[in-house]
């Protein structure tokens, strides 16, 4: 095998694990404040503090990050978000 | 109006619907199924019909209406690649999610004994949801409020404006339509919570 392909493999490798990922909600006219605590508690098991309190960010600041974790993972989130009817991307943690 | 409630001993969720309201909600879930089965996965206007068939792979660019860019919306900001891409693995298991979502609407609604064509006016429709059903409709309310929401363009404090409109505009009309749909969804989720 060429070394140099291994080596961007590898480098590949650790950037993928070092760089968290976010899933992040924001805001929408339609979704009612009850509905959106509901579903991170449902979602991500969230207490109903937390819940209100990620809400209360996406209201008022017009969005908030949800979950951290690996790309895949957070593909996984956004897709229950769309699921749910919130308006979800995700992105590289800054 | 009273939407729905939780029987306190059995957990059954419970809303009794007059015959027009259960009739306009089946319309409005059908309206979504249509919707989400009409356009093509596949953005396909020119294309060999048997290349069409061919073609198992998900749709990867946005949809063109507002309210399935709604429904679906893009994943990634700024990275048209990883968009559609996320696209090609979601949007049809994510569509067919929402429309079997209103099929159940529209089930349960006719289980419950809403006639194909209801002529007795005084007919009430008493459903009884189950805690995963009662998640399901909820889901699909939402859908129903979001595609509503975008073709009025609803925005955030914009009350005063729909006040404003005479009671015979049709938006107007709709307007009073996604409003109770939200006012619905609230006893639901309070229900369910």
């Amino acid at each position: 095998m060429d070394p140099g392909v291994e080596q961007d493999l590898s480098l590949d490798m650790t950037t993928r694990l070092d760089t968290p990922w976010v899933t992040i909600v924001w805001n929408d006219p339609v979704n009612l404040m009850s509905y959106v605590t509901f579903v991170f508690q449902k979602h991500f098991g969230y207490g109903k503090k937390k819940a209100e309190k990620l809400m209360h960010e996406v209201h008022e600041d017009g969005k908030s990050v949800v979950s951290t974790g690996t790309r895949e993972e957070m593909e996984r989130d956004v897709q229950a978000m769309h699921e749910y009817g919130l308006w979800a991307t995700l992105s590289k943690a800054e | 109006m009273s939407g729905f409630v939780r029987h306190r001993r059995s957990k059954v969720i419970h809303a009794t619907f007059p015959v027009f309201e259960a009739d306009l909600l089946r319309s409005l879930a059908a309206q979504i199924v249509e919707l989400l089965h009409n356009e093509s996965a596949i953005p396909s206007a020119t294309r060999d019909p048997l290349e069409a068939m061919l073609d198992f792979r998900g749709p990867t660019t946005e949809p063109e209406d507002p309210v399935l860019l709604r429904l679906f919306p893009n994943a990634y900001q700024g990275d048209e690649e990883s968009a559609g891409e996320f696209r090609r693995f979601t949007e049809g298991a994510l569509r067919d999610g929402k429309s079997r979502a209103a099929a159940t609407i529209i089930d349960v609604l006719e289980e419950a004994g809403l006639p194909t064509e209801p002529t007795d006016e005084d007919l009430t429709i008493d459903v009884e949801l189950d805690q995963e059903t009662a998640l399901v409709w909820m889901r699909s309310f939402t859908d129903l409020r979001l595609a509503l929401g975008t073709r009025l363009e609803v925005e955030e404090g914009d009350d005063d404006y729909w006040d404003s409109l005479p009671d015979e505009d049709p938006r107007a009309q709709a307007h009073h339509i996604y409003e109770w749909l939200g006012f619905l969804q609230e006893t639901l989720v309070h229900a369910v919570s």
